[in-house]
């Protein structure tokens, strides 16, 4: 009846990017390069992402989908659609309730279970890049373990800045031997890196799948004098008091005033529910729009 | 051509090997967990989850070795119809279908140091898999996790390879377990 393919790649594709999948997961933080093709939204939208959701999903899945911890975003809702449509997917806004979650820059503040995969959307995978742009020498880099420039240049900004300055894309060492770049989200989610669920990262424009298995040692490059330090705002959710959770600071109107919110707003929205009201907030309601 | 190699492939191909994959990516990001499959049904000595396995992973771009006991005429032909798989010998395979005492694991890919992800993945029939036997620890695994295998020496060789290596995947009946390279075995 519909005159697309099943999650909108032909099987071939999705056979293909199947094969990295396991052994990306056979090599967590190793970057598995794969025929990257063209999907129906610009690569801004995480087309790398889509194709490991592509690849993973059934029609048996409840699929969510965040950016920067929304579900709302034109982003969001448009690939939370077009597996709704090409999948058959059921959806949801819910992170508990989810079977499959794609993100772009961030990771749930619920944790995540054994059962439910995260699959990130990830612009520039390769964490050495910034220090060498010819991919031959990074591949070489990652090939011999020489991390020793990655560690220079985190030196410096704490010599620069009297701190790591790094806090997106801050890099991860993987069961000890790949170091890797947890796409875009904050440094405060580093520590959720270690988890049940099973972590997919997919870049499209790069062409590259990665893995991180549950339960794997992921740990947050430091020094001994300067440990790794997963910050966030100094400040409790405004709408539901949440002293736990990565916050976005808004401007709220033209006199200046801020506010500051969760930025995982399914985790707001539950708290509030819940009964929790922050500094600005006022009692959920049902109804309220 | 015999009719029944017509047969035993997937009757939903797009949704039974996304199910399929769920399962066999499950069982390598969680070693030890043992997970069914459905939708083949491959000439023996295939069992059903090795079927399934080859309906879901393979395709003209995989070569595959079969051991010979595995290498009969019809499980050949079925392959090929159903796959366009090519077979070849052990070190230019993909993927690999035998018995554990058959399969020559040294000569197998294991990828290099800037390519580890260029090495073989072999399906090993078994008549016995349970969650019972050598203790395995690493990457999908809370804490320790145990699973019957064939080998204890030849698994624990493998990791020190890491991260260069083969991987498993277990295959009795209808189940299947995996056993990645970063799994230690004791
Ligand atoms: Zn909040």
């Amino acid at each position: 009846m519909s005159d697309y393919n099943f999650a909108y790649l032909d099987e071939q594709t999705k056979r293909m990017i199947r094969r990295a999948i396991l052994k990306g997961l056979a090599i967590p933080g190793y970057q598995v390069p794969f025929a990257s093709r063209e999907m129906p939204m610009p690569y801004g939208w995480g087309t790398g992402g889509v194709q490991v959701s592509a690849a993973v999903l059934t029609p048996d899945d409840t699929f969510k989908v965040i950016d920067q911890g929304a579900d709302d975003t034109t982003n969001a809702v448009s690939i939370r659609r077009f597996f709704e449509k090409t999948a058959d997917v059921a959806v949801t806004e819910a992170t508990g309730e989810a079977s499959v979650i794609q993100t772009r820059h961030r990771i749930p503040e619920q944790d995540l279970r054994a059962d439910q995969i995260l699959v990130y959307q990830v612009p520039i995978p390769e964490p050495l890049r910034f220090l060498e742009p010819s991919e031959v020498e990074t591949r070489k880099m990652h090939a011999l373990e020489e991390y020793g420039l990655m560690h220079v240049k985190l030196y410096e900004d704490i010599s620069q800045h009297g701190a790591i300055a790094t806090s997106y894309a801050y890099p991860v060492k993987v069961e000890g031997r790949y170091v890797m770049d947890p796409s875009p989200i904050p440094k405060f989610d580093n520590p959720k890196l270690n988890m049940a669920g099973i972590q997919l990262f997919g870049a499209g424009r790069e062409q590259r799948i990665y893995a991180v298995p549950p339960y794997t040692d992921v740990v947050s490059l430091d020094f001994e004098d300067y440990p790794f330090e997963a910050s966030k705002a100094d400040h409790a959710c405004d709408l539901c008091g949440a002293t736990d959770s990565y916050l976005d600071e808004l401007i709220v109107d033209d006199s200046g005033k801020r506010m500051f919110m969760c930025s995982d707003t399914d985790y707001c929205c539950s708290r509030r529910k819940a009964g929790h009201i922050g500094a600005q907030g006022v009692p959920y309601a049902e109804d309220a729009a | 051509m015999q009719a029944k190699i017509l047969e035993g492939g997937f009757v939903e191909a797009p949704t039974d090997s996304a199910r399929a994959f769920r399962q066999i990516m499950t069982a390598m990001a969680q070693p030890g967990t043992i997970n069914t499959v459905v939708g083949a049904q491959p000439p023996a000595p295939l069992s059903v989850a090795t079927g399934v396995v080859l309906l879901t992973m393979c395709d003209p771009e995989t070569p595959v070795f079969l051991t010979p006991k595995f290498d009969t005429d019809e499980v050949r032909a079925w392959i090929t119809f159903h796959t366009g798989a090519p077979f070849a010998e052990a070190n230019n395979a993909a993927f690999a279908v035998g018995a554990w005492d058959d399969l020559p694991l040294h000569d197998f890919a294991i990828g290099t140091s800037e390519y580890p992800d260029r090495s073989a993945t072999l399906i090993v029939e078994t008549d016995h898999l349970s969650v019972t036997g050598a203790t395995l620890r690493g990457p999908g695994i809370k804490d320790k996790a145990t699973l019957s295998l064939p080998d204890v020496a030849a698994f624990r060789n493998n990791a020190l390879l890491f991260p260069l290596g083969l991987d498993f995947i277990f295959t009795c009946q209808s189940d299947l377990a995996a056993l990645p390279r970063t799994t230690k075995v004791s």
